[in-house]
């Protein structure tokens, strides 16, 4: 029993690890670029999130759009202020514009409160369910059900709208897009607002399910964000969620056998084994496009 | 060409470190040496007219603001007092307090200010045991004694070749005795047989605590069924606690900070574990309870320095005088605060006339039976006060007086 035990304990930590993912993944996807400041949004949105429910006494819902929404406008603020102009610049230099970008957030946000952590009201009573001599968390279902339910949403925005069509021809081709009369900036600026909308739902669903945040608490869940990202092949939406939850029910294991100090570096390791032995991450062959 | 650029610029390059290394040599020498001047013949430096110099090296922003702010409340009302009474043998206290933003470094240039501008007769230290050792170098060098109130790693005043680092004291019980004090509490009260430890492994504090911790438990009989770590900073404990569970213990030994511990109580509970949990006085924060919820934190229990519900006479005047100047509660680091300025009081007390840091350091070192509000103490030869411990018990997000244990 204790194995299904941990086997929840680590879907649950994976669903938070998947959302972040989609981010990152995403734009990867359609502009090529690992935009490290995807970690630092997820904060935001966790921080927006508390305001919401301790100082505003919004309910869970209104919490979790008012983040997603200026998660949304923070992330084309983002891309419009330090990203686009340097579309044609070197792929380092962008890299290091968004490591600076990261910096930037993480700093201005200890400025103004200081670095010391808060908590999270609770915003449900948290039950536990006992299945099997499995105690299942009702709050853990509950942010499972929200996680999904966004990824879905996702899948459909970007398969089933115009502006995913749109997304989708300019990963594949800006320039060729473009000629379709395609608005690229538009497009790029969609998919900001999207990835990072997610990120702030991830940031207030990491802030009821653990409690503490504090400003640098994205740094940590950005990187394996981003292992998760490449392990599922990076740019490719269904290898992001297969990644977070992989990468979440992996690092629960290597706790389960009693090396907890090596969680953190098991992540790692994983990058390092997956960038040698299969560079596309797990769905990249079958991948025609990504987005 | 190149070569021969790239050769000239690493000989310069050479020269120049070489040459500022040896400058820096020499800066250092003059700057011991100024400072002894400064004293009078070689020992610290001394009270003139009617005031007595005490500097206070404070984390008064920073990562544990809220510890250094509340010694420094704690110390400011035992100044206010003592001046109201007539100050120490006539002559009035002036507490300068000086900010080293929870950080080393700042620390070490805080206690240099304090020693060499400010000329303090004495300091009174930061709140870490990490902030007060680099400062000790600083008091060893300007014979300025640093008295920390709540540094309680051993390396504080004992190095790690068994010398004692002469001008470093504290006010706090050290580590290792809360590990034994928890062990105790556990088996004699709580009939603990089988106990796991759960311990901040980036710590030598929770390092500390759970080798005495166990030390102890053993020689009570009882079996560590298990022993985990993590990380500080780390969120999800679940898998841990998970095995944790499995080993079916009867008590659960948690040394660490409040931010991670809150967590794991949360999570424990939310487990099905019902085990009662016990740390030390990393648990004493408001956020604990904020973190862990009310509810999670009942059975659980720390060792902690004091308690402001201890019927203790001393204790109850103690805490009537801070309500009245700050309007709450007083914790265990407002109460060390204070209890420093009085132990610092009555060295100089001893001392008499002649108020240098050399004669200060010679008294704290004396000190006996000097009855405070954490505890009646006597300072051993490695300058630890010899103290009894309180137990709390949380009781609906409440700390309630449980029992004092002695040395």
């Amino acid at each position: 029993m204790e194995w299904i035990q941990q086997l929840v304990n680590g879907i649950s930590l994976g669903s938070i690890y998947a959302l972040i993912a989609l981010g990152y993944t995403m734009v990867y996807g359609i502009i090529k670029l690992i935009n490290f400041a995807h970690g630092d949004v997820f904060m935001l949105g966790a921080f927006i999130g508390f305001f919401a429910i301790a100082r505003w006494d919004m309910h869970f819902i209104p919490a979790l759009l008012m983040a997603m929404i200026l998660c949304a406008v923070i992330g084309v603020i983002i891309e419009r202020v330090a990203y686009k102009r340097l579309r044609n610049a070197t792929r380092i230099a962008a890299l290091i514009t968004a490591i600076g970008v990261s910096l930037l957030i993480e700093y201005t946000v200890i400025f103004f409160r200081g670095a010391s952590p808060e908590a999270y009201p609770t915003v449900f009573a948290s039950t536990s369910i006992e299945v099997l001599g499995v105690q299942i968390d009702t709050k853990s279902i509950f942010i499972l059900t929200v996680s999904i339910v966004l990824m879905l949403l996702l899948q459909f925005i970007v398969h089933r709208t115009k502006i995913g069509k749109a997304m989708r021809a300019v990963s594949h081709d800006a320039d060729a897009a473009r000629l379709m009369g395609i608005n690229v900036d538009n497009t790029i600026s969609a998919t900001f607002a999207i990835g990072s909308a997610l990120a702030g739902a991830a940031g207030v669903i990491f802030g009821i399910y653990y409690t503490r945040i504090d400003p640098l608490m994205g740094v940590l869940p950005g990187l394996k964000a981003f292992v998760a990202a490449v392990l599922g092949g990076i740019g490719i939406i269904p290898g992001a969620m297969a990644g977070g939850l992989v990468l979440g029910v992996v690092e629960t294991v290597v706790s389960a056998l009693g090396f907890s100090l090596w969680r953190d570096a098991a992540a790692f390791v994983i990058l390092i084994l997956i960038l040698i032995l299969r560079p596309a991450g797990i769905f990249g062959k079958n991948a025609r496009e990504k987005v | 060409m190149k070569n021969y650029k790239l050769k000239k610029f690493a000989s310069i390059f050479l020269a120049t470190s070489v040459l500022a290394g040896a400058l820096a040599g020499c800066g250092a020498d003059s700057g011991g040496s100024s400072s002894s001047n400064g004293g009078s013949s070689g020992s610290g430096n001394s009270a003139s007219g009617d005031t007595i110099k005490i500097g206070a090296n404070l984390e008064l922003s920073g990562a544990v603001a809220s510890y250094g702010s509340s010694i420094g409340d704690g110390a400011t009302l035992a100044v206010e007092e003592i001046n109201a009474n007539g100050g120490i043998n006539g002559k009035k206290i002036e507490l300068i307090k000086v900010d080293n933003k929870s950080e080393n470094s700042e620390a070490t240039s805080a206690a240099i200010r304090l020693a060499e501008q400010e000329k303090v007769v004495a300091m009174i230290g930061p709140a870490t045991s990490g902030n007060t050792v680099a400062t000790v170098q600083i008091a060893n060098q300007y014979k300025v004694p640093v008295v920390t109130a709540s540094g309680t790693a051993p390396n504080v005043t004992e190095n790690a070749d068994g010398s004692i680092n002469e001008f470093a004291f504290r006010t706090c019980f050290i580590d290792p005795f809360q590990g034994t004090v928890a062990a105790n509490f556990a088996t004699n009260e709580l009939g603990a047989k089988n106990v796991a430890i759960f311990a901040d492994n980036a710590s030598d504090y929770a390092k500390g605590l759970a080798a005495s911790f166990k030390e102890t438990i053993e020689a009570n009989g009882g079996k560590v069924v298990i022993e985990q770590a993590y990380v500080a900073k780390d969120v999800d404990f679940k898998s841990t606690l998970t095995n944790i569970k499995g080993a079916n213990p009867d008590f659960i030994f948690i040394p660490g900070y409040y931010e991670e511990v809150g967590l794991i109580v949360k999570q424990a509970r939310e487990l099905g574990i019902t085990a009662p949990l016990m740390g030390a006085d990393g648990w004493d924060s408001p956020t604990l309870v904020d973190l862990a919820g009310k509810d999670a934190l009942n059975n659980t229990f720390i060792t902690n320095h004091y308690s402001s519900e201890d019927p203790d006479a001393t204790i109850q005047k103690f805490v009537e005088a801070f309500k009245g100047k700050y309007n709450q509660a007083p914790n265990a680091f407002h109460a060390l605060g204070y209890d420093t300025v009085y132990y610092l009081k009555d060295a100089i007390e001893r001392a008499g006339d002649d108020v240098t840091g050399e004669m200060i350091k010679n008294m704290l070192a004396e000190t006996k039976d000097l009855g405070l509000v954490t505890g009646t103490f006597t300072v051993d030869e490695k300058h630890n006060p010899v103290k009894s411990a309180t137990v709390l018990e949380f009781k609906d997000g409440n700390q309630v007086f449980n029992s004092k244990v002695n040395p």
